[in-house]
């Protein structure tokens, strides 16, 4: 069994292999030397998996890649593969999400951008087309950029209803689509947004990230800019699971990928203190839908921890048993073989790391 | 009437390795990128985004005016100028 790792870092995209049942790991790269990857993607509904990667060189701007052979090559199409419609007037400024739809849509992937926008690809992820409903939706002047930008950073369609996706904003909270996004409704009932006179209006919530439970499609996770949070009714209401973390802080959060109730978070102890909760660097897991939390640290630093994990920089694998990943802010990358009890560095001494995804290929 | 492009090390791989692009186009420095997007849209879109606005860390200059200063897109060319495109100096 071969598992790829794509490590997308603030200077380049770099690549992980392992052959030996990720006991150990070759690092190669970085692709796109000198640009911030902030979204990868493999795509495994491929014959050949196919590597989906958002690149942003400071110079000269935003693309999106892709490669079907496992990154020794890529293609990017001469004119953008991604861009803003004239009459908009905005240009991109970053891919956040590169998120392949369900199996029943083997050509559909989706992205996620600064200024904030869900962009639809029916040819596997090479060209994209603005979702325009989203774009209009009356809300989206008043979303404001969070601290990393003003983006749309999680897309997740459903896995089996494709006229249903769920899309985050920081910061504007969730919405959702029922009609293959022809119209979108904000979903954060019961989402706290502090920082505003309304603690809990109807958008405006700094959502960080959202996944999907496992057995559930109608079960899914919310890390929020303070606030853990669990939808059992496909994000129509949400209530606190924060409970047993020592920090409602946070960007990461991982579902187990075939496991139900399984899902992973990295606290950190407060918006004006983005350290790991109590400066330690320790993965919590739930195996129980968030009502109780587990600290993970075997093989982990046992030293004061102050590395940040940002909202795409942890990870699962899809193997059997599944291998779950975090990358910190000072560039390692951890591994867990054995679904978070035990942990191994398998990459250190790279940029900061903005995004990981890997998969068996 | 005519212009030449100059492509900076970084770019040339848009380029098939050309470092110095003969333009027919000259006029205003909006038109000569118009022409590079036709001939060379992935070098052009390194240089501008799609709303057409130069992006915020590539120079160019005209016969070795920077074009901020001078008009930007609307700069005028005229035959046989020089128009170096230079990555500003900015990160870390």
């Amino acid at each position: 069994m071969a598992v790829l790792m794509a490590i997308g870092t603030g200077k380049g995209l770099f690549l992980a292999r392992s052959e030996d049942e990720r006991k150990s790991w070759e690092v190669s790269g970085p692709h796109f030397p000198m640009s911030g990857v902030y979204a990868v993607g493999i795509d495994c509904r491929r014959a050949t998996p196919r590597l989906l990667a958002g690149a942003t060189s400071s110079h000269f701007g935003p693309s999106v890649s892709t490669s079907d052979d496992l990154g020794a090559s890529w293609h990017e199409p001469d004119h953008a593969p991604l861009a803003f419609p004239a009459d908009t007037g905005a240009a991109l400024a970053r891919v956040w999400q590169l998120k392949p739809a369900g199996p029943g849509e083997p050509d559909v992937v989706y992205a996620g951008t600064e200024p904030s926008a869900l962009f639809r690809s029916a040819d596997g992820g090479v060209t994209y087309e603005m979702v325009r409903a989203l774009w209009e939706h009356p809300h989206r002047e008043h979303w404001a950029p969070g601290g990393g930008g003003q983006a749309l950073h999680t897309v997740l369609p459903h896995p089996h209803e494709p006229s249903r996706v769920l899309v985050a904003v920081s910061t504007g909270g969730v919405y959702r689509t029922t009609d293959a996004g022809s119209s979108w409704s904000a979903s954060n009932s019961g989402i706290k947004a502090y920082f505003l006179p309304d603690q809990f209006p109807e958008f405006g919530q700094c959502v960080h990230k959202v996944v999907q439970d496992a057995g559930d499609p109608e079960r899914l996770y919310l890390q929020n800019h303070h606030g853990v949070y669990r939808s059992d009714d496909g994000g129509a209401s949400w209530r606190s699971i924060a409970d047993g973390l020592p920090s409602d802080f946070g960007f990461a959060m991982v579902a187990h990928p075939t496991r139900p109730g399984v899902v992973y978070s990295f606290p950190l102890t407060a918006d004006a203190m983005r350290f790991p909760a109590d400066e330690r660097c320790r993965v919590f897991r739930s195996q129980d839908a968030g009502q109780t939390w587990e600290a993970l640290s075997d093989g982990l630093p046992t030293e004061p921890f102050y590395p940040s994990v940002l909202r795409d920089a942890m990870c699962a694998d899809d193997a059997d048993p599944a291998g779950v990943y975090f990358g910190t802010r000072s560039g390692e990358v951890y591994a867990s073989a054995d679904e978070g009890d035990s942990w191994r560095l398998v990459a250190a001494h790279l940029p900061d790391v903005l995004c990981l995804r890997a998969a068996v290929v | 009437m005519s212009s030449t492009v100059l492509v900076p090390g970084a770019l040339r791989g848009e380029t098939g390795g050309e470092s110095r692009l003969a333009i027919g186009s000259a006029g205003t420095l909006g038109a000569v990128l118009d022409e590079v997007a036709r001939r060379w849209p992935r070098l052009e879109r390194r240089i501008r985004d799609e709303q057409g606005q130069l992006r915020r860390y590539v120079n160019v200059y005209v016969d070795g005016a920077d074009c901020r200063l001078t008009g930007g897109l609307a700069t005028p060319v005229p035959a046989g100028a020089e128009i170096q495109v230079v990555p500003s100096v900015a990160g870390g």
